[in-house]
């Protein structure tokens, strides 16, 4: 943790905080990370606007107060990234901005948060409390703060977590000019509600979780604004066809279940959801199997393999209706924390395939560079992929800590 | 002696007390009889007593003394390592600070800093609760990891990562690879306890100023990295000094020397400088502990997978 004189010397604001509350030994520490991005894309894209390579630049900086033997926090995670194509992925999120208090048991919560459900690598059906900050990456692991106010208590029986969500996030879209993009405009200036409430509509979710042993498992509901929205054809203003975002009202059960036997990991989740007079499954699951200091070296190789079902078959809300997951692992478990993710996901109807390779490492102790490549093969016209087919590309980030 | 000095209002010297006086008078007739053996066996037991604790209190304070002979070396073994357990029973839970300094070939060095919090757990067959945050280097700060060690079984573990706020229940096997790429495995500086190996005592030599046990070590658990370990326990305060690890092709891997112990709560030696060197590689790591506290007020809800999420 920062020294004070550190923490002063690297932010004013640092300086001012611990200086209005003098009667609070707070422990005070400001952290981040400014990151520049380049992207190089395969082809030309085929919608006007899209450009071959671009650049952009991420930062993250997050506040942190922690006083009453850490029983009590504030933690303000402001997050910017300025693009040089598309208009929409230059935005700012506040990734969290919340207050915590801790006593005995219990836990509650107060602010803009983020919460993660599941335990699958590739697929994240369950994880429902965030939006998806799609402009950021489209693997769906980035995410907006939520507003909440969240209660959650550890008993012998369990874990049970409870959170009132009272205000919605919309998804964030690329531009037309952004990569990867839908090659039809999604509008939100339309963008319809199931609820009259729109975005003030009061959301509701609860959590039990606990380990038995080897298992560690979790059942959910949640009842409120769906975050993925169902994307209807329309027309703008002048009469081009576009996607209209809607946020239909759910509810949905899900379960998530994990056995640990040794090197195996066993994963599943999924969840029963109703949605707009309509109820349907999904779920994903499958094994990941480390094979440790492989060759007698440091080593780590792991194999990991889902399939990810939706019991509603191939439609456009869903590019992920009957497809399997194979991905390879590789950590070298050396100083600079070297690791390379090679994964590929095959719609097992259609052979429409996307493959990632990521790759990452730190350089001295401030910088971690990552690598990331996207390739989109075999995708058919029907395919909810397809305005992807012609976006692959290779992106680096050098993230640059303090 | 004096701490074991009876006060006057102990039951046992009111009864003899007023036995004395209620006996003066009386006659010797069953009654008085009985009351006076009474007495003699009351008077024996309070000079037996003591002398009984005090006696069974100095065996076990020269430990020393009470070591299987040099004849089973495999006795001799287990109880020094049973009495290194013993010096740290009651330590109840403790925090402190983790610097590693990771030195490869070239010489060049990283850092990584950690913190580490233990709970003791006493029952049998399980191992010590433990949960580590990561600060440095920056890109896993917040990062923490959360075990519940067993003694022969894979441990449960879980990470938490930051980034996308999950907790991710891992697999523990996977003891004996580098611990955040540095020198030491997770099962170098994790809990020992006594049930974790089978002993053979080597022999007693110098270890620099100290006499130390020289015992081999031979790990039960089938995960582990190394075929066998050689360890030097100091014969004065049971703590040991010196580590060497042979790999799964019985090949001398490393060397872990112990240094910089200092006494907490007049019993519990903690080294705060560990220094770890690779004979293979030629790297080597130096872990150094500091701002140790005990009795930190640590409880079982701060080794959950809730508090894992806000570990600082």
């Amino acid at each position: 943790m920062n020294n004070f004189s550190t923490t002063c010397a690297a932010s004013a604001l640092a300086c001012s905080f611990t200086a209005i509350t003098p009667a609070i030994a707070a422990d005070f520490e400001v952290t981040g990370f400014v990151e520049p991005e380049l992207q190089v894309f395969a082809s030309h894209g085929n919608v006007p606007g899209q450009k071959r390579f671009n650049s952009s630049v991420a930062l993250e900086v997050t506040a942190e107060a922690f006083w009453d033997n850490g029983d009590q926090f504030v933690v303000f995670t402001p997050f910017a990234r300025l693009d040089q194509n598309d208009g929409n992925r230059t935005h700012a999120d506040i990734r969290e901005l919340k207050y915590a208090y801790v006593t005995g048991d219990w836990e509650f919560r107060v602010g803009v948060d983020k919460v993660f459900w599941g335990v699958t690598e590739v697929a994240h059906l369950i994880d429902i409390i965030n939006q998806t900050d799609q402009v950021e990456s489209i693997d769906g692991e980035e995410k907006l703060g939520q507003p909440m106010v969240s209660v959650s208590t550890v008993q012998d029986f369990g874990v049970f977590d409870f959170y009132l969500l009272p205000y919605f996030r919309e998804r964030t879209f690329p531009s037309m000019s952004g990569r990867p993009a839908s090659d039809i405009p999604i509008d939100e200036t339309q963008t319809m509600y199931g609820s009259d409430d729109k975005r003030q509509h009061l959301d509701f979710a609860t959590r039990y979780s606990n380990t038995f042993e080897d298992w560690d498992v979790g059942v959910s509901y949640f009842q409120g604004t769906g975050r993925d929205p169902v994307l209807t054809p329309g027309f703008d203003a002048g009469g081009n066809l576009v996607l209209i975002p809607l946020y239909a009202q759910i509810r949905q059960t899900s379960i998530d279940v994990q056995a640990t036997k040794d090197a195996w990991l066993y994963k599943f989740e999924g969840f029963w959801r109703r949605e707009l007079g309509e109820e349907y499954i999904q779920a994903t699951g499958g094994i990941e199997y480390t094979f440790y200091q492989i060759f007698d070296t440091a080593y780590d190789l792991g194999i990991v393999a889902e399939y990810i079902w939706d019991d509603r078959g191939a439609n456009a809300a869903n590019a992920f209706a009957n497809d399997t997951v194979a991905g390879l692992r590789w950590t070298a478990n050396d100083e600079a924390s070297t690791a390379v993710l090679l994964a590929s996901v095959i719609d097992m109807d259609t052979q429409a395939t996307s493959i990632s390779l990521e790759a990452e490492r730190r350089f001295g102790n401030d910088y971690f560079v990552a690598l990331e490549a996207r390739f989109f093969e075999n995708i058919e016209r029907t395919d909810p992929l397809f305005s992807f087919a012609d976006d692959d590309f290779i992106q680096l980030r050098v993230a640059r800590y303090f | 002696m004096t701490r074991f000095s009876i006060p006057d209002a102990n039951p046992i010297v009111r009864l003899t007390v007023n036995l004395r006086e209620e006996n003066q008078p009386m006659r010797m007739n069953a009654l008085n009889l009985h009351n006076l053996v009474l007495a003699w066996i009351i008077a024996a037991m309070l000079v037996i007593l003591p002398v009984g604790i005090s006696t069974a209190i100095a065996e076990e304070l020269a430990g020393l003394g009470t070591l299987p002979g040099a004849d089973d070396p495999v006795a001799r073994g287990l109880a020094i390592a049973e009495e290194t357990e013993r010096r740290d029973v009651g330590f109840n839970n403790t925090s402190a600070n983790m610097q590693m300094i990771l030195t490869n070939a070239y010489g060049e060095t990283s850092e990584r800093e950690l913190r580490n919090m233990v709970l003791e757990i006493t029952e049998e067959n399980l191992g010590d609760w433990s949960l580590i945050v990561f600060d440095k280097p920056r890109d896993v700060d917040g990062t923490a990891l959360l075990s519940h060690a067993r003694i022969l079984d894979p441990d449960d573990q879980w990470m938490y990562l930051p980034a996308v706020k999950r907790v991710k229940r891992i697999s523990s096997v996977n003891k004996s690879g580098p611990f955040m790429g540095s020198e030491f495995a997770f099962e170098d500086f994790s809990s020992q306890e006594v049930g974790k190996y089978s002993y053979n005592w080597l022999r007693d030599e110098e270890c620099g100023e100290r006499m130390c046990h020289v015992s081999e070590r031979t790990p039960l658990y089938e995960h582990s990295g190394y075929t066998r370990q050689v360890a030097w326990t100091d014969t004065t305060d049971y703590q040991p000094r010196k580590i060497e690890y042979y790999d799964r092709k019985d090949q001398l891997l490393k060397t872990l020397t112990m240094t910089d112990y200092q006494l907490y709560e007049d019993k519990h030696w903690r080294a705060h400088d560990l220094f770890m060197e690779n004979h293979q590689t030629g790297k080597n790591t130096r872990l150094v502990w500091s701002d140790f506290v005990f009795q930190a007020g640590l409880t079982e809800s701060d080794f959950t997978t809730n508090a894992l999420k806000r570990a600082r």
